[in-house]
């Protein structure tokens, strides 16, 4: 490791401009001659459009023009499109009814958008867009996803019942007969709860047209730039890629929902053209409740079957997730193949079944959130294995020692479609313990007790799959899309290095991450090294940053294309020196005769690649290299997570009061870096545990449609996290890193859930719901002693 | 936001001349409730008439036993007063915990009482230590001016000018934040007033009110013991997915005995 | 309608003809071109958008632009030393107090305002000054830690 190469935790590049108020958000864009849009949405969450009259508007001052779902059906503007395919257990394909980006004929969700106002300024849109008049018969709404299957309300006729796909994985006669014979079945059901994303970036784009070239540009909120245009050209029909330039600039998180293409997208492009000025979107925050794509919601029924001696022989799991009123852009693979095929967890489980219904709602479509599938999984597993520790009384962490995959026993086949490459649960758990104070619990416990509060303590042991994915293997699974990534690192002739990468970076830090890596491996000063990202006409084609797969795959691409750049110093090197290339050794930015003093630093060697006066034949000028990496496999970031927690019994209020974290990341680039990617991840998942729930009423509104009912985490709602590493480099690429960025909401409602549990199993509270609001808390306490009485 | 015609008040006449003769026409005082009301576009005023000119209504002043803060006083200046917090400190506690840092400064008690919000800390201090009310035309006792929720004693042309609180034997405030917008899902002032025991709740009910078996028991006994049997009826309380109507009323015995505890 | 505002903002007079309902934060951003202060929600509650108004930490997006008219305001961008960084800003930057970078213009303009009433603040209370603004990236660990230290350097 050098002071700034891999493993340093140097502090980030980027900050400077973020701390200085020179960041260049989407909203910060202006063009000339700009105008502005403003979506007139839908108030009911179901409802016959019987007209739109829009001729008040239309003479409201500043008007450009306003457009309806006809007007783009009518400019062949495509629908919004699924790019993943289930295929459900009756080998059909899942139902992918029409999402027009204006609706048409019938509003779906409260926030469906009906039409779009275009005006000089933004106040002008917004006094026009409340002139515009809909006329709607309000339907029935199916709002909840408990009852919607099957209900009267009939969402899409091509989804008959509401069903989107009912899937399956595993041999459900095999498991059924494994509980037969089990010494023990441990049963729960609970929600997995409705989440906003919430990026404190609102969504926003600015599209404009050149008339004179024919080119697009849209400036977006979006993780990944190409995939955007890829699937607005090929699906949307909006331009064709060449013609079309996608420009994500600093983005402010996303989480998750920067990554859809969304309606107001793909308006403001085609718009653009019509009204010959450029056009900017920005969401407030209540119409980003009610517009950025939701997270997780399922209702599952789950077991566990243990034998006498405490070993998992097999998990069922019957599962409904919502998909809200459309498809989303990747929402089908979120409860199937980033969900149960993770049922595994750390465990040698012997077998599992899971069926997944995936079911339309009058709500704004549920697609992937931080984590996305595998969240709702570690909780399935790690509620199950705390609550079968609880009733059969055995300490859950021994319990899960006693059931954990062995470090040895890897390459390890779970038996639901994924192979772990390698990792130390054990070890993991064990300085999880340590970082707590397991041993003190009881202490502090008591010390809770005579305070008059209970304390809990809770675990969750998770894995994920990360790095998302080999091509061959997603496509197999439905896939629209490949999962490789790319970097191009472009030496100039005085010896800085341009890298330009696929992956997107908004609040991971890449600009620094990845000039560590090509500092390191290539011996060029870290500041010499610039980092690009984010422009469809700058960068090689990408698929963008999500599923923690920046480092294991976009970071593979530059080590693959650092590679290049190497194998051709050498050649360029061999000559200048007058040595055989077999005899060029690479290290630390020198190219070496074996044996020899004789050598050329990298920069040499790329003024000479640029100005070829004494330059081997048969080689190209020029030192700027591209590579496409395609994984061999997910990564498999695991961990224990440990939270203890104290709960006021007058008011059920919970207080988080400690929180170790344990995580195999593999190699860790920049550890700074990393343990906030945890931290924030963390936050998340308590917020998810206790605080956060989006909550929609019998007709289908948003109750907690603002900050005012919508409870994001605040920084006295949460502890000081302690956080340490295990780190079991993949064997799968060759950084050997796994990823970080999703794993502490992926491990954290668990542990949370788990210490909220057992701080209030001696009140007889066998179960509370996320989020374990103080009421929630309360009523559960109340209800537990009006049935102990 | 609609749009609206934007006045900045000279004076306190001046202000009630035009609320006054326009129905429509409101006053801004912090804006802290106000300002986000029409950026939803929730109201549409003809006027907006700017408070915030007026000095001569901020400020705090302390006569004898009693504390007078002006309408425009802001709650960080509370908060941090020494006067209010060596006459009433669990005036200042209370100051101190209404919103956020960046609402405490810019906020102000008469644009906070004018608009009652239920969920507003302001009305339990004011009833729970008796204080009045002064307007541009009259005095108006705590008791008799939260009517309703958002309603007010006030008359259309009638502007908040000060408070005067009468210092109590002991005081304190506990509030049960609603964990998103922490407005006070209930709210407990109990004090030892100039007139007697006062037990004041907001955020529980549409409007502040007084538990007078709270104020009977702890007038004979003042002890979070005394209170801690006193259940409130749920009846009329206030429900939102934070709080039902029987948590909220249990909160207010919870907050109650608490905040006996706190005023020692 | 429009009205002329003038103001001094980072030790400059500006104007601008501005319609009343034009939120402080508007008239920053749209037509003094400092994009630093940002706007994340309709509530007031985020806390993107907090500057100095008079010396005082406020939330520009409840106020507005003719309600500052005459008054001393300091945005992010009128923090810094020149090209040396605030204290403060050195802090964020070396505790990693930021991800996308969204809230951290407000964050350090409201940490600046705990500091000076409070110039040793503990890390409870600085948990609870930040009620009003909002990170969805970093869970709010290394903020606490960067206005800590940011707190400590102001002091030495």
């Amino acid at each position: 490791m050098t002071e700034q190469g891999i493993g340093a935790a140097i502090a980030r590049r980027e900050d400077r401009r973020f701390v200085t108020g020179q960041g260049h958000y989407t909203d910060d864009i202006n063009r000339m001659g700009q105008t502005y849009a403003v979506f007139v949405r839908s108030p009911h969450a179901h409802a016959i459009i019987n007209s739109i009259s829009m001729d008040a508007a239309k003479g409201m001052p500043g008007v450009r023009d306003i457009f309806i779902g006809k007007d783009l059906a009518d400019g062949g503007v495509g629908p919004l499109i699924c790019g993943w395919a289930i295929t459900d257990v009756n080998g059909e394909p899942h139902k992918a009814p029409p999402h027009p980006a204006l609706a048409m004929g019938k509003v779906r969700h409260v926030g469906d958008p009906v039409a779009v106002v275009i005006a000089d300024t933004q106040h002008q849109a917004m006094d026009a867009a409340a002139k515009v008049d809909v006329d709607y018969s309000v339907l029935d709404a199916a709002a909840d996803l408990a009852t919607a299957q099957g209900s009267n309300v009939q969402i899409h006729e091509e989804a008959p019942g509401n069903l989107c796909y009912e899937w399956e994985i595993g041999d459900k006669a095999a498991i059924d007969a494994a509980f037969d014979s089990a010494a023990h079945v441990t049963e729960l059901e609970f929600l997995n709860n409705r989440l906003v994303p919430n990026a404190m970036e609102p969504r926003a784009c600015v599209a404009e047209y050149d008339g004179g070239t024919g080119d697009y540009t849209l400036y977006l909120t979006s993780q990944n730039p190409h995939v955007h245009r890829l699937v607005m050209s090929a699906f949307n029909g909006l331009a064709p890629e060449h013609k079309l330039r996608v420009v994500a600039p600093d983005v402010g998180g996303g989480f998750g929902s920067k990554i859809f293409v969304y309606a107001e997208e793909v308006v403001l492009t085609w718009a653009c053209r019509h009204v010959g000025r450029p056009i900017k979107w920005t969401a407030e925050r209540s119409e980003s409740f009610v517009t950025d794509a939701h997270g997780r919601d399922h209702v599952t029924k789950a077991e566990l079957a243990l034998d006498a001696d405490g070993l998992f022989l097999a998990m069922r799991v019957n599962t409904m997730a919502n998909m809200g009123a459309y498809l989303s852009t990747f929402a089908s693979a979120v409860p199937t193949y980033l969900y149960a095929t993770l049922l595994a967890g750390q465990y040698t489980t012997g077998g599992i079944y899971a069926n997944v219904k995936a079911v339309f709602t009058n709500t704004v479509p549920v697609d992937a959130y931080r984590g996305a599938g595998r969240p709702e999984a570690a909780y399935v597993v790690e509620r199950l294995v705390e609550a079968a520790a609880a009733e059969t009384g055995r300490d859950p962490a021994d319990l899960r020692k006693r059931n954990f995959v062995q470090k040895d026993a890897f390459p390890y086949q779970t038996p639901v479609v994924m192979q772990y490459d390698c990792g130390d649960f054990h070890g993991s758990m064990e300085q999880a313990l340590a970082l707590i104070g397991y041993t003190g619990f009881a202490g502090r416990k008591e010390a809770s007790r005579a305070d008059g509060k209970l304390r809990g303590i809770g675990f969750s042991s998770y894995i994920e799959a990360c790095g998302i994915a080999p091509s061959a293997a997603v496509g197999s699974l439905g896939a629209g899309v490949g999962l490789w990534e790319s970097a191009n690192i472009r030496f100039n002739p005085t010896g800085n290095v341009q890298l330009f990468t696929g992956c997107h970076s908004h609040g991971q830090g890449h600009e620094t991450a990845y000039a560590q890596i090509v500092a390191d491996k290539l011996g060029v000063p870290y500041e010499q090294v610039d980092v690009i990202h984010g422009d469809t006409a700058r960068i090689p084609f990408g698929m963008g940053t999500y599923g923690s797969r920046s480092a294991a795959v976009g970071g593979s691409a530059i080590l693959k294309a650092a590679d290049k750049v190497i194998e051709k110093g050498k050649k360029i090197a061999a000559h200048c020196l007058e040595a055989s290339e077999d005899d060029i050794e690479f290290s630390a930015g020198n190219f070496t005769v074996t044996g020899t003093d004789k050598a050329m630093n990298i920069a040499e060697v790329a003024f000479t690649a640029y100005v070829p006066h004494n330059y081997p034949d048969g080689v190209e000028p020029g030192l700027d290299e591209t590579a496409f990496y395609d994984p061999l496999n997910f990564s498999f970031p695991a961990g224990t997570h440990i939270c203890e927690v104290e709960i006021d019994p007058d008011t059920g209020a919970v207080s988080i009061e400690k929180y170790a974290a344990v995580d195999d990341f593999g190699t860790l680039i920049n550890p700074l870096i990393v343990e906030g990617q945890i931290h924030g991840g963390i936050a998340q998942g308590v917020g998810q545990a206790v605080l956060e729930s989006a909550v929609y009423d019998g007709d289908g509104q948003l109750v907690s449609g603002s900050y005012m009912d919508y409870t994001m985490p605040r920084a006295d709602d949460l502890p000081h996290y302690d956080v340490g590493f295990n780190s079991v480099p993949s064997p799968l690429n060759p950084l050997g890193v796994k990823g970080c960025g999703e794993a502490g909401a992926i491990a954290a409602p668990a542990a949370v859930m788990n210490a909220v549990h057992n701080a209030l199993r001696d009140m007889g509270v066998n179960h509370v719901e996320m989020p374990a609001t103080p009421q929630r808390v309360w009523e559960a306490i109340q209800g537990a002693q009006g049935a102990a009485e | 936001m609609y749009n609206f015609e934007y006045k900045k008040a000279g004076s306190v006449a001046e202000a009630a001349s035009i609320i006054g003769a326009d129905a429509d026409a409101k006053l801004v005082a912090g804006g802290m409730t106000y300002i986000p009301t029409l950026k939803q576009r929730l109201a549409a005023p003809t006027t907006v008439v700017d408070m915030n000119g007026l000095g001569d209504l901020a400020g705090i002043s302390v006569a004898g036993d009693t504390v007078t803060i002006g309408a425009m006083t802001r709650h960080a200046a509370v908060a941090c007063s020494a006067d209010v917090a060596a006459a009433i400190p669990a005036l200042a506690d209370l100051a101190g915990h209404i919103g956020d840092p960046q609402v405490r400064n810019r906020g102000t008690i008469g644009g906070s009482i004018a608009n009652n919000d239920p969920a507003a800390d302001y009305p339990a201090g004011l009833v729970g230590l008796g204080a009045t009310v002064k307007t541009n035309r009259r005095e108006v006792g705590a008791d008799d001016f939260f009517i309703d929720m958002f309603e007010t004693a006030l008359e259309q042309d009638e502007i908040v000018t000060s408070v005067s609180f009468p210092k109590p034997v002991k005081a304190a405030y506990m509030k049960f934040p609603n964990p998103a917008s922490r407005y006070a899902i209930t709210g407990v002032f109990v004090a030892q007033a100039h007139d007697g025991v006062r037990v004041a709740v907001t955020g529980a009910g549409p409007c502040v009110f007084r538990v007078a078996a709270m104020e009977a028991a702890l007038s004979s006994n003042w002890s979070a013991d005394a209170v801690a049997d006193i259940s409130v009826s749920a009846d009329g309380l206030n429900e939102d997915i934070h709080a039902s109507a029987e948590y909220r009323a249990h909160l207010i015995t919870v907050m109650a005995k608490r905040a006996v505890a706190k005023a020692g | 309608m429009t009205l002329t505002v003038s103001m001094t903002v980072n030790g400059e007079s500006v104007s601008a003809d501005v319609e009343p309902r034009t939120l402080l934060v508007q008239m920053l951003r749209e037509h003094l071109g400092l994009t630093g202060t940002h706007v994340g929600c309709d509530t007031s509650q985020c806390g993107t958008c907090v500057v100095h108004v008079n010396g005082e930490s406020l939330k520009s997006c409840t106020m507005l632009a003719v309600q500052a008219e005459g008054a001393d305001v300091t945005t992010i961008e009128g923090v810094a030393d020149g090209e040396t960084l605030h204290p403060m800003q050195q802090a964020f930057h070396e505790n990693h107090g930021l991800q996308c970078g969204f809230c951290t213009p407000g964050m350090i303009m409201s940490s600046l305002d705990l500091v000076k009433n409070n110039p040793d603040p503990s890390e409870r209370e600085i948990r609870e000054w930040l009620e009003g603004n909002l990170c969805r990236c970093t869970g709010y660990h290394n903020i606490v830690k960067s206005i800590d230290a940011g707190a400590k350097a102001m002091r030495s």
